[in-house]
């Protein structure tokens, strides 16, 4: 059985932000705990804020150089908060939380890493420790268009990148399910993205009998499993803290009707 | 070193400082980030007699200084707590493990407090009699004086230690409530539960909670707990525990300052898991640099 690495909260330091539009990467540097895994989260504390109170749940995008990189979709006042943030402003973070993807260990696993909009973010970390392992995933982006695809540079380091955007500017044409990405076998799948999107990936997958691993965003208050605010209902245990129970999970485990 | 020990109808804690019922689950969650054993003690969550799966999602929304939920007392029953959970947090905390007790019915109450009464390390429990997230019983028995004084004779009977009874602050008078279980003979009264609101997602023309209403906590309910404590601090004569969106020493001391014999921290965990740690280390403090002999010495001074 795998132990939880022990969550620490301490202060980091915007070392450096890339704005992209909506969106914002930021490289975090501070005292990074050891054993962060995939598709788990940090909980960011927004202070001194007039309009929001608690905590931000944010994916851990990457870990490298000693960095943590947080990607943030301005959705808010809260994430506004941090998409605006400058070099060297502090913020308290918690982390890590939750339980990520499964990581395979044969070398000839084959991967599909399915992402779009702000659900990219875990799945680069997932496609760099997968690269690190000795895998090389196959990695679908969805974007609306060309300058909205988020990390390419990043992703096409770790995995063979395929790209669909709505209006065809780059990639093939239309949604990730439509992608010839899917041409190929897969012995299983990763997605993070929209709720319909992450539906329709499930859907292909039940369909071809793929395990696949959705990683949920419900409204959460601690984090930490404590409040029972971010419940999701699963088959076999009902409801569950999407903050520790996942926030990935098999969709095999959900009550999804697909 | 002045001392922080209070005395809650019989129950001895170390310092003043608990955390509040289904803020803080069984004080596992939070132990990688705060020293549970600095603290007076732990209220775990809201259980009751059967599991319960709780309310749909969703269960929250942020609001302007503090939160709603709707959570309505998910655990997974007394007996799963007596069996799994107890025996792990009372060999892993030395700090005081105070029951949350929710139900339907009086006998869902009496029984829950039965099963619990053998267990050496649970000295106390407090009566949840105004959860306003579920539909039956909790807060309909505590927004009556008849209500509230039927469950604290029936639960008096049933538990021999330490009883405090948990009010809701969704009452007319609070005063009536609390002189009510007093005179039932609950030792201690905790106050306040949550105050009933409501929010809508007006792009979405919907509302906010699966449940439509839930239950407002965090800094935004300070000051009607701080006056209802206050009240109800000079009308009975049994010790009051105050709660209600405290986030620091400062805010503590303010409850104390009301009449407050302890304190519980509840949603301000949530952003800061410290909180309670700090606010017993702050209470220290603050005894030290105005040469306080004990905590008690500023309580109910207002």
């Amino acid at each position: 059985m795998e132990v939880d690495a022990k969550k620490v909260m301490r202060d980091f330091a915007v070392a450096d932000v890339r704005p992209m539009g909506t969106y914002a990467l930021l490289e975090m540097e501070g005292d990074l705990p050891e054993g962060i895994m995939p598709g788990q989260f940090v909980q960011i504390e927004i202070a001194d804020s007039k309009t929001t109170y608690l905590r931000r749940p944010i994916s851990i995008c990457n870990v490298e150089n000693g960095r943590l990189w947080l990607l943030v979709r301005d959705a808010g006042a809260g994430t506004h908060k941090l998409v605006e943030a400058r070099k060297g402003d502090r913020f308290n973070i918690i982390m890590p939380l939750g339980h990520g993807f499964t990581v395979p260990a044969g070398k000839d696993t084959r991967i599909l890493l399915a992402g779009g909009g702000v659900g990219v973010a875990p799945l680069l970390y997932l496609a760099k420790t997968l690269h690190d392992g000795g895998i090389c995933p196959d990695i679908v982006l969805g974007a609306r268009s060309k300058a909205d695809v988020l990390l390419r540079e990043e992703f096409e380091r770790y995995g063979r990148l395929h790209i669909s955007t709505d209006d065809g500017s780059d990639g093939t044409p239309g949604l990730i399910t439509a992608n010839p990405a899917w041409d190929k076998e897969f012995d299983a799948v990763a997605v993070c993205g929209p709720t319909p999107m992450m539906r329709a990936v499930a859907s292909i997958c039940a369909g071809r009998g793929i395990p696949c691993e959705v990683s949920l965003e419900n409204m959460m208050a601690c984090g930490l499993g404590a409040c029972l605010c971010c419940v999701e209902d699963t088959k076999d245990k009902g409801n569950v803290c999407v903050c520790t129970d996942g926030p990935v999970f098999n969709i095999n485990k959900l009550k999804w009707q697909l | 070193m002045a001392t922080l020990n209070v005395n809650i109808g019989g129950l001895e804690l170390a310092n003043p400082v608990l955390t509040a019922s289904g803020t803080f689950g069984y004080g596992e969650e939070f132990a990688d980030l705060t020293d549970i054993n600095a603290l007076g003690g732990i209220i775990v969550k809201g259980t009751t007699l059967a599991p319960r799966q709780g309310n749909p999602a969703p269960r929250m929304a942020e609001t302007p200084s503090g939160m709603l939920n709707a959570v309505g007392l998910q655990n997974k029953g007394v007996d799963y707590f007596i069996e799994h959970i107890y025996p792990r947090i009372a060999e892993r905390f030395s700090s005081e493990i105070i029951v949350n007790v929710a139900g339907s019915t009086i006998d869902d109450y009496t029984e829950v407090c039965r099963r619990l009464a053998p267990l050496p390390r649970i000295r106390a429990v407090e009566i949840n009699i105004s959860c306003p997230n579920v539909k039956q019983g909790g807060m309909a028995f505590g927004t009556t004086t008849d209500g509230a004084a039927e469950v604290t004779r029936a639960v008096r009977a049933a538990w021999p230690k330490t009883l405090i009874m948990k009010l809701s602050p969704n009452v007319t008078s609070i005063v009536d409530i609390a002189k009510a279980v007093e005179a039932e003979g609950a030792d201690s009264v905790s106050l306040i539960n949550t105050l009933m609101g409501m929010a809508i997602d007006v792009k979405r023309r919907r509302p906010m909670l699966s449940t439509i209403t839930g239950g407002l906590s965090g800094p935004a309910v300070k000051p009607v707990a701080v006056r209802m404590v206050w009240q109800v601090a000079k009308a009975v004569g049994i010790p009051v525990i105050g709660l209600g969106g405290i986030s620091d020493t400062n805010d503590a001391l303010e409850f104390i300052m009301a009449g407050a014999t302890a304190i519980e921290v509840g949603t301000a965990g949530f952003v800061n898991p410290r909180a309670a740690e700090e606010i017993a280390l702050g209470l220290a403090a603050y005894c030290e640099e105005n040469g306080l002999k004990s905590i008690s010495e500023i309580r109910g001074i207002i």
